[in-house]
């Protein structure tokens, strides 16, 4: 039996290293990468929630969030496709055309 | 299963850290795809063998892919500086990040998250009638409407996808250029 605790731990631990990586980072594609990993974080929590309490709406929902993560994907690939056409880079502090 | 499972939360969460720290975008991508692998056991481990099987397909197959193309197609270096010179930004990053942790721990950690056993699905139930038929019941009864509005979002996303990676699109003509056709 695992705790459900330590699921819900383990979901903070991948969303926060999630978080990191777009703060931190400077390539879009990884920026992209890491908030992958963030919906997956919350996947995992949603099934650590559903195995806690013995409840399937949270898997009903990982489907969404699946559903959403795919669609976020393709278009978010298709725009980064465009900015490197048009800029010829993908490092986020040159993508600065709406800074002010 | 205890030992297991923290087995894999060690891969998962090194999947996780070398996508961080790694720099070149392939190996970030195939190290998320390990931590794809892992978090698909740990899905195993709580009895969700139909979620484990789509995170696969899904995620580590089909959306991992399109970023490894992606990748590919735009053939990118690695011109990002090593992640080890501190800066004021990353400084400020690392401490909000810090901070997230800290509360979501505090929030996952207190009595409001420790709901017990309130659903009407026991593990047992689960066992006799098998997920996938509880998840497809749910998905085409309970939940039909967001499910028929998530359909509409992926028609959409797809259109936008096309759209998107024409290209050229014809410029759309001036607002204040007259119209060609009269009354």
């Amino acid at each position: 039996m695992i705790p459900v605790e330590h699921v819900l731990i383990l979901s903070a631990i991948l969303f926060t290293i999630g978080v990191g990586g777009v703060i931190l980072r400077r390539n879009a594609i990884v920026v992209f990468m890491c908030v992958e990993l963030m919906l997956n974080a919350v996947n995992l929590a949603f099934v650590g929630f559903a195995y806690g309490m013995h409840s399937m709406t949270g898997v009903v929902f990982v489907f969404f969030v699946l559903v959403v993560a795919a669609a976020e994907a393709v278009v978010g690939l298709a725009i980064m496709l465009q900015i490197f056409r048009n800029k010829g880079t993908l490092n986020i502090d040159e993508i600065n055309l709406l800074k002010w | 299963m205890l030992v297991v499972f923290y087995i894999l939360a060690l891969l998962t969460v090194a999947g996780a850290l070398s996508l961080l720290l790694v720099r070149n975008p392939v190996y970030c991508a195939l190290s998320l795809v390990g931590s794809f692998f892992s978090m698909a056991g740990i899905f195993i481990l709580l009895g969700q063998e139909f979620v484990a099987a789509i995170q696969i397909l899904i995620y580590a197959g089909a959306i991992m892919v399109l970023f490894l193309f992606v990748i590919m197609l735009l053939n990118l270096r690695s011109t990002e500086p090593l992640a080890l010179k501190i800066t004021l930004p990353k400084t400020v990053g690392l401490a909000v990040t810090a901070g997230i942790l800290a509360q979501l721990t505090s929030v996952f950690s207190s009595p409001l998250a420790k709901l017990g056993p309130l659903g009407d699905y026991p593990p047992e139930r689960l066992a006799k009638e098998g997920a996938v038929q509880i998840v497809g019941d749910l998905l085409f009864n309970r939940y039909v409407l967001p499910f028929e509005v998530i359909s509409v979002l992926l028609m959409v996303a797809v259109m936008g996808a096309v759209l998107l990676a024409k290209r050229r699109l014809p410029a759309p003509p001036h607002p204040s250029a007259p119209l060609k056709e009269g009354p």
